[in-house]
């Protein structure tokens, strides 16, 4: 039987429903489920190991920032694919900022050890456990974690560009008279 | 056979030619530029075309393309460059044996193009002297030729103390290049 968004959550709430905090179907239609730092690693496990779930694959991991949720500012969300039934889910789980250490996946996928590292570079989450949390793509001296929504996009350093056509100056409204 | 450069100013007769040293060493050194192509984007692309066979830039003595940085006299850097590759394209630089010339193809060579970006160095000359910039994104093979044209005017004129002058030495500590 092929796994459904409705069969995989029945599945899931009759092995193990203290998994869950909360689930949606989000607007891509992919089932979406938020769970606690403190299990998501038995939770990874059990969607892999379990004989009906079979998430064999970790498609990718990631973080986001949301500034304005205080409390829960940083997600990692982890996208699962099984290969057998072409079932794709997603899992996300909220830290505050004060404190974004999850942790690491690379104890279930070994494939979690650069995307790992990729969201330290970026976004400063402390995986802990990780082999090896160093920055991957961003220059080894950089002192910030750039994709925080705190700091620019912009390098400051440049020096051809009139900065009222590059957002630099005012702000959206008075650019634009609205 | 016809003049694939014009003579150098000088004075000539029945059998013999004068002219000074550094015109003649300028006219060797202006048609036998053994370039570096230091590509990493779309620019490249152009310059590939620009190396083929309808704009053939071994029309300007350019025959041989030089991958090795110790054996070449014109370091061209098409691309982006991320700051993360800031410090290679420096070692590439330090490199080259004297006289060398430095050619940026592109916007984001000459300034870092679309890329204002924390990660994209905001143009070479950032970290190395730049000779001639070639604008365009990308710019047509036309322009990169042009470009070389421009280089070559250079490479010409230049007087064979140049790289000993106290103007030259400053540049190049400006650069911390030693």
């Amino acid at each position: 039987m092929s796994l459904t968004n409705e069969t995989a959550l029945a599945r899931i709430e009759q092995q193990a429903p203290h998994f869950i905090v909360h689930h949606e179907i989000s607007h891509d239609s992919l089932l979406s489920i938020e769970t606690t730092r403190e299990q998501i690693i038995d939770f990874l496990q059990f969607l892999r190991d379990d004989e009906m779930m079979r998430c064999n694959f970790l498609t990718t991991l990631c973080a986001v920032h949301y500034p304005e949720q205080e409390g829960r500012e940083m997600a990692i969300v982890y996208h699962l694919h099984n290969w057998m039934d072409n079932f794709r889910m997603r899992l996300k789980v909220f830290l505050p900022i004060s404190d974004p250490s999850i942790p690491t996946a690379t104890t279930v996928w070994l494939s979690a050890n650069w995307m790992e590292r990729q969201e330290y570079d970026f976004f400063g989450i402390n995986f802990t456990g990780h082999p090896n949390l160093v920055r991957i793509l961003n220059v080894d001296d950089m002192e910030v974690f750039p994709m925080r929504k705190e700091y620019k996009l912009e390098d400051g350093t440049r020096t051809d560009k009139d900065d009222r056509f590059f957002g630099r100056e005012g702000n959206f409204e008075q650019r634009f008279d609205i | 056979m016809t003049n694939v450069s014009e003579m150098p100013e000088g004075y000539g007769g029945e059998g013999f030619f004068a002219t000074s040293l550094s015109k003649a060493v300028g006219l060797a050194r202006a048609n036998s530029i053994w370039p570096l192509p230091f590509a990493t984007s779309c620019c490249g692309i152009e310059f590939m075309a620009t190396m083929g066979t309808d704009y053939d830039l071994a029309r300007f003595g350019m025959e041989r393309l030089s991958f090795s940085p110790r054996q070449a006299d014109l370091l061209m850097v098409m691309g982006t460059i991320a700051k993360k590759m800031g410090p290679i394209l420096r070692q590439v630089y330090v490199q080259m044996a004297e006289p060398k010339w430095v050619i940026a193809v592109g916007a984001c060579a000459s300034s870092g193009g679309i890329f204002d970006s924390y990660s994209v160095l905001q143009g070479i000359d950032k970290v190395i002297p730049v000779d001639v910039y070639v604008p365009g994104c990308p710019p047509r093979p036309e322009q990169i030729i042009d470009g070389i044209m421009k280089i070559q005017e250079l490479v010409k004129n230049e007087p064979l103390r140049r790289r000993h002058s106290p103007e030259y030495q400053h540049l190049l500590e400006k650069y911390q290049i030693a």
